[in-house]
C-alpha cells in the first residue's frame, strides 16, 4: 500500500506589490511512496524541492492537487487538532540546518520534551525522562554529555542526532529529511544516515530525502526522482537514474560530479 | 626532472594567544615542484587554511611563525620569504609570483566596487601603464569564457559562478608562477565546480601559472586534477603520495578513513559502505601525544600514544607518517 500519494501537485508563488508576478515553483507533479521505502528528490537550489517538502508537511497551502498521508488527504480530511496532532506525529521532518532547530536559551532537551505534546497518551515525567534516554543511547548519544547541556556546547553532528532521537520517540511513519547531512562535517555524514536507515529497519518508516547529492541520493534510496524548474523530469531507481540517465539535464548533472574512483573525461 | 619551486622546511607556525598558543601548522614539511598541481586535504580545523597563509607569507598577529623557513623560487635564485615582512613580500611576490583565489572568492569582491577598478589597483600597485593591463584583463576574461564587457560591471551583476570566473582572472593577470586556491569550489554547484577546474587546468596548459596548490575537504573534487595530494590532520602531515596511489591503497588510517567517508554516485561506493571516522579532531591548544590521530585511530597501538612518528618514504614518492609502515613499531 502506498503511504503517500501526490497526484498533480503545483504551486505557484504571486509576488511583488505593484507589479504581480506568478512563479510557478512545483508544476504538477505526482508520485507515490511505499511503505519502508526511501525516495531522494534531488535537485539544485529552486528546483522546487523544498516547496514541495513544505507542502508535504503542510506548511504551506498547494495551489492545486492533491496530497493523501495514509488515506486521508492532508489538505481536506485533517479537521480537528486532534487530527492534526496525529499528522504531525506520524510525518516528521529533519531540517538542514541543526543550527536553527534549537532555541539557544534553552537546554537541548527541551526539543524532547516537546515532542511529548504531541503525543496521546500522558506520561510522568520520569517516565519521559526514561524514554528520552533510551531515544538518545540509540542514536549513539550518551545521556549525560546532552542533558542539561545548551545549543552552543555540542557540536552540529550532535544536534542533528538529537533531532533524529525525537523521531525514536514519536515514531513517526514517514521522515521528511531535508539536506540533513549538509552542514556536518563529512566525518561524521555516515553515521547520520546510518541512523535513519536503522530507523528504517526497525520501525518500518518510510523517508523521502530532499538534496542536491546525488552521491547520497545514490547511496540511500530505493528510488530518486530528479527536479528541474517545478518538474520531476526523471524517475527512476539509484541504478537506472545514475548510471544510464535518460533525461538531458540528469546527463548534465551526474557527467559534473566528480567521482572518487574515475576521473573525468573532458576536463 | 622539474626542481621544486617552493620548499618548506619543519614550519611551525602557532596562534599565540595571552597564554596559550594554537599550534596549526606543526613541522610540517614538504615541496611544491615545478609543474605540479598539489592538493592539501583534512577536516575543517586542520590546518589547511593556515598552511596557505605561511606560504603567502601573510603572517596577521596572533599568527606568529615559530620555527622552521619557506623557500621560493624566483628568477632561478630560492628566496627565504619567511625571513622578510608581510610587506616585503606583498610588494615582491603577491600578484606577480604567488596569487589566492580565497575561501569566498564569489564574496571576496566588493559588490560596488566596479571590477576594472581592481584591475586598475594591481597595475598601480606594480607599476604597469593602467591601459595596457586592462587590455590584457579583457583578452583573460575571454578566456575563462566571461564577455569583457562584464569588465565595466559591479560584481553584484555577476552570478556566483561568473564571480568566481572573474576572480580567477583577475588573480592570474600577472602571471604567477604558483596559485593558491583555497576551498575555491566550495560555494559553487556542481557544474559550475567543472567549469572551474577545467579553466584552472588551460591556465596550467597555457602556462599562465606554473604550479597550483588545492586547499580543500573535497577529495573526489580534487582527485579530478591534482598530481599529488597530501593529507594533514591536526596540524600534521599524514601522508604524501601521487593521488591514483592514495585513492587505490590508503596508508594512513586517516586517509583510509577520510577516504571512506566520500559519497560519490559510483558503484564502488555502494559495495564498500560508508564508515565513519569516530570522535572529532583534537584540539589543537593541547594536542594528543604521540600521533595526533590515536585517540580516533582504529589502528592505534601502544607506541602510537607516546612516540610521535616521522613522515617517511616508504615507496618511491609515497610518504607516510604511521607506525604500521615503519621500523621503530616495536
Amino acid at each position: 500500500m502506498s503511504r503517500l500519494v501526490v497526484k498533480n501537485l503545483s504551486k505557484v508563488f504571486s509576488i511583488g506589490f505593484l507589479a504581480r508576478r506568478n512563479v510557478e515553483a512545483v508544476k504538477n507533479i505526482s508520485f507515490e511512496v511505499k511503505e519502508k521505502e526511501i525516495i531522494s528528490l534531488v535537485g539544485e537550489s529552486g528546483s522546487g524541492k523544498s516547496t514541495t517538502a513544505k507542502m508535504l508537511l503542510r506548511l504551506i497551502h498547494p495551489t492545486s492537487g492533491k496530497i493523501v498521508f495514509e488515506g486521508k488527504d492532508i489538505w481536506n480530511d485533517i479537521k480537528t487538532n486532534q487530527e492534526l496532532k496525529e499528522f504531525r506525529r506520524s510525518l516528521h521532518a529533519v531540517f538542514q540546518d541543526p543550527f536553527a532547530s534549537f532555541n539557544p536559551f534553552y537546554p537541548v532537551e527541551r526539543t524532547m520534551w516537546q515532542a511529548f505534546r504531541l503525543m496521546d497518551k500522558e506520561y510522568s515525567k520520569n517516565e519521559a525522562l526514561e524514554f528520552i534516554k533510551d531515544s538518545l543511547v540509540k542514536v549513539g548519544l550518551d545521556p549525560k554529555d546532552i542533558l542539561g547541556k545548551y545549543p552552543h556546547q555540542i557540536s552540529g553532528g550532535q544536534k542533528q542526532r538529537i533531532m533524529i532521537a525525537r523521531c525514536w520517540l514519536l515514531k513517526p511513519k514517514f521522515i521528511i529529511a531535508d539536506e540533513p547531512t549538509s552542514m556536518i562535517d563529512a566525518s561524521s555524514r555516515g553515521g547520520i544516515i546510518k541512523l535513519l536507515l536503522k530507523l528504517r529497519e526497525e520501525q518500518g518508516t518510510s523517508i523521502m530525502f530532499i538534496t542536491h547529492d546525488l552521491g547520497l541520493a545514490y547511496y540511500v534510496s530505493d528510488r530518486i526522482l530528479v527536479m528541474k524548474e517545478g518538474r520531476i523530469v526523471e524517475d527512476g531507481n539509484p541504478d537506472d537514474v545514475v548510471l544510464n540517465p535518460q533525461h538531458e539535464y540528469t546527463k548534465i548533472l551526474v557527467g559534473s560530479i566528480p567521482k572518487l574512483y574515475r576521473k573525468l573525461e573532458d576536463i | 626532472m622539474s626542481e621544486s619551486l617552493v620548499k618548506i622546511e619543519n614550519i611551525r607556525a602557532y596562534y599565540k594567544l595571552k597564554n596559550r598558543e594554537v599550534k596549526a601548522v606543526d613541522n610540517v614539511s614538504f615541496e611544491i615542484m615545478e609543474n605540479e598541481i598539489i592538493g592539501v586535504v583534512g577536516e575543517s580545523g586542520c590546518g589547511k587554511s593556515t598552511l596557505s597563509n605561511v606560504l603567502l607569507n601573510n603572517i596577521i598577529k596572533p599568527l606568529t611563525i615559530v620555527g622552521g623557513r619557506v623557500l621560493f623560487k624566483s628568477n632561478g635564485e630560492y628566496v627565504e620569504i619567511s625571513s622578510l615582512t608581510r610587506e616585503e613580500v606583498r610588494e615582491r611576490f603577491w600578484g606577480k609570483e604567488m596569487s589566492l583565489i580565497p575561501q569566498s572568492a564569489m564574496n571576496a569582491l566588493m559588490p560596488t566596487i566596479k571590477l576594472s577598478k581592481y584591475v586598475e589597483h594591481l597595475a598601480q600597485s606594480h607599476g604597469i601603464p593602467k591601459n595596457e593591463l586592462l587590455k590584457k584583463a579583457r583578452k583573460r576574461f575571454e578566456d575563462v569564457d566571461l564577455d569583457p564587457r562584464w569588465l565595466n560591471r559591479y560584481p553584484f551583476e555577476l552570478s556566483g559562478g561568473m564571480r568566481q570566473r572573474a576572480v580567477i582572472a583577475i588573480a592570474t593577470l600577472l602571471n604567477p608562477q604558483l596559485l593558491i586556491a583555497d576551498e575555491p569550489t566550495s560555494a559553487l554547484d556542481v557544474v559550475n565546480r567543472k567549469v572551474f577546474l577545467k579553466i584552472l587546468l588551460e591556465m596550467k596548459r597555457q602556462g599562465i601559472v606554473k604550479s597550483i596548490i588545492f586547499v580543500t575537504h573535497d577529495i573526489a573534487t580534487i582527485r579530478q586534477i591534482v598530481d599529488r595530494m597530501l593529507v594533514m590532520y591536526a596540524g600534521k602531515i599524514m601522508e604524501i603520495s601521487p593521488v591514483d596511489k592514495i585513492v587505490e591503497k590508503p596508508l594512513n588510517p586517516y586517509t583510509e578513513g577520510l577516504l571512506n567517508s566520500v559519497l560519490t554516485p559510483e558503484p564502488e561506493i555502494k559495495k564498500r559502505g560508508i564508515t565513519t571516522i569516530p570522535g572529532t579532531p583534537p584540539n589543537l591548544i593541547e594536542p594528543p601525544s604521540g600521533c595526533r590521530f590515536h585517540p580516533r585511530c582504529p589502528k592505534a597501538m601502544s607506541v602510537c600514544k607516546e612516540k610521535e612518528p616521522k613522515l617517511v618514504e616508504i615507496e618511491p614518492q609515497r610518504k607516510v607518517a604511521c607506525f604500521l609502515y615503519s621500523e621503530e613499531r616495536a
